[in-house]
């Protein structure tokens, strides 16, 4: 099987396996505590924030560490705009956030709030002028954009966005989960969220970090763990995990995001060479250096995942025949490109240059069967 | 609250859009994508250039994916009218 859904979850990083089964011998105990065996575990914990905090350019009294990167969005959203209750009650956002984001607005949206969405050009790009201006009225209370999107690889111009916001004295929740780990974090956030999973550690690791001298008030009933801002006992052996993963991408990333973006480029060439009707989606440049996204004319992207899947091929679809909703993916619709025959590849860490061959090499055959299925010469 | 391009229903007591003539209608409702969209372009040859097709369709897919196909085969998007019954009545224009 050839993995090509990297952006979904990245397989465990052998860094991270191997830290993950020595903390879980030695760090099982209660960071809260006090004696021997839990002082040892809140080393770890600890160790693992400074490590974490120094990758991402946060300090370690920024960040916690939630349950997912879900969860860490929604602390960040809901946090912020708790914070800001009395200086407004709007969010802006980009329309082709992650849903977690756009959720989050949800229930805001419900508590008497309102959302403003921003919407993109084609290649999934957020209209930064109008985000500029948004952020600029009256009332706003938080702004949320993403670094990266997670079904087109479109990198967002955030360091732009948070200039805006900060001129205009609004707090910017970025989310990271896409970029984390593969490229620097763009400065001038507020509040950051991450997801260890998808750089190589565990799942159930999250990342929440809040800026010094950002109002943020968690949504949740008060506990103690984790600087108070995220509930719950600490899975400490998979946050030392996530740090030794962290660590290892951020030494590997130079090389590695090179040999990955030269293959993306490959695919986005090669496709549209072997394939009649496609639509490769998503900026050519400007984008993460391990996601494709394309979508073929007279297929429908469930069929084609099938097929895929059949001959050997993990990929995931923004199709929405393969969601389910029934419904297209919010990013695809928002950008205007073809939403079905829709084929998301996202490169693994160290994957063979011969998996891309090999898929390069089934996928016209298989679109052709697919169509021929629908009655398409 | 995800983002959906759909402009809002349109209150009760509104007169229905009236929806302009066209050269050929495509009825594609109840049908999901691609079907819409392999119906149109089997047809798009059956009007003389300049004229309009109008497919109706009712799966959420469409609406997008239409204006797309005509994007990228250069066809004009006419417009998309919301039909009394749900879905719409999308208008492409032949080119050449």
């Amino acid at each position: 099987m050839a993995y090509l859904d990297a952006a979904s979850t990245e397989p465990l990083h052998p860094a991270a396996r191997e830290a993950l089964l020595a903390a879980l011998d030695v760090g099982w105990a209660d960071p809260a505590r006090l004696y021997g065996s839990a002082r040892r575990a809140r080393l770890l914990l600890d160790q693992a924030r400074a490590e974490i905090a120094e990758v991402l350019g946060a300090r370690p009294d920024e960040l916690s560490f939630t349950t997912s990167g879900t969860q860490a969005v929604h602390l960040g959203v809901l946090g912020a705009l708790q914070g800001r209750r009395r200086a407004g009650r709007h969010l802006v956002v980009s329309a082709v956030e992650h849903s977690s984001v756009l959720h989050a607005a949800g229930v805001h949206e419900g508590a008497g709030g309102s959302v403003q969405t921003i919407g993109v050009a084609l290649s999934g790009r957020v209209d930064l002028p109008s985000f500029a201006e948004a952020v600029a009225a009256e009332g706003v209370a938080v702004a949320a954009l993403q670094t990266a999107n997670h079904e087109v690889g479109t990198l967002q111009p955030v360091a732009e966005a948070a200039e805006a916001c900060r001129a205009a004295g609004v707090p910017l929740v970025v989310d990271a989960a896409q970029s984390a780990g593969r490229l620097p974090i763009p400065p001038g956030w507020s509040v950051l969220a991450a997801s260890a999973h998808k750089w190589g550690g565990p799942a159930g690791v999250g990342v929440l970090a809040v800026r010094k001298g950002t109002r943020w008030r968690s949504p949740y009933p008060e506990d103690e763990r984790e600087l108070r801002r995220v509930p719950g006992y600490e899975n400490v052996p998979a946050v030392v995990a996530a740090a030794a993963a962290l660590r290892a991408r951020a030494a590997e990333s130079a090389a590695e995001n090179a040999r990955l973006s030269a293959l993306v480029d490959r695919i986005r060439a090669e496709v549209p060479r072997v394939v009649p009707d496609v639509e490769v989606i998503g900026d050519p440049v400007d984008r993460l250096p391990h996601l494709v996204t394309f979508s073929c004319l007279y297929v429908d992207g469930e069929a084609l995942l099938t097929e895929l899947d059949k001959a050997g091929f993990a990929v995931s679809s923004g199709s929405s025949c393969t969601a389910s909703t029934l419904r297209p993916s919010h990013v695809l619709e928002a950008m205007g490109v073809l939403t079905h025959g829709n084929v998301r590849v996202s490169l693994p860490r160290g994957i063979p240059e011969d998996d891309v061959d090999r898929f390069l090499m089934v996928l016209p055959d298989i679109v052709r069967r697919v169509r021929q299925r629908l009655g398409v010469q | 609250m995800i983002w959906r391009k759909k402009s809002p229903e349109p209150p009760a007591e509104a007169p229905a859009p009236v929806v302009p003539s066209a050269a050929l209608t495509i009825d594609a409702l109840g049908r999901k994508c691609p079907i819409p969209i392999i119906m149109l372009a089997e047809r798009v040859g059956e009007v003389p250039v300049g004229a309009v097709i109008s497919v109706l369709a009712d799966d959420p897919a469409a609406f997008t994916d239409i204006p797309a196909w005509c994007r990228l085969k250069s066809h004009q998007h006419v417009e998309s009218y919301e039909l009394p019954r749900g879905g719409w009545a999308i208008h492409v224009r032949r080119q050449y």
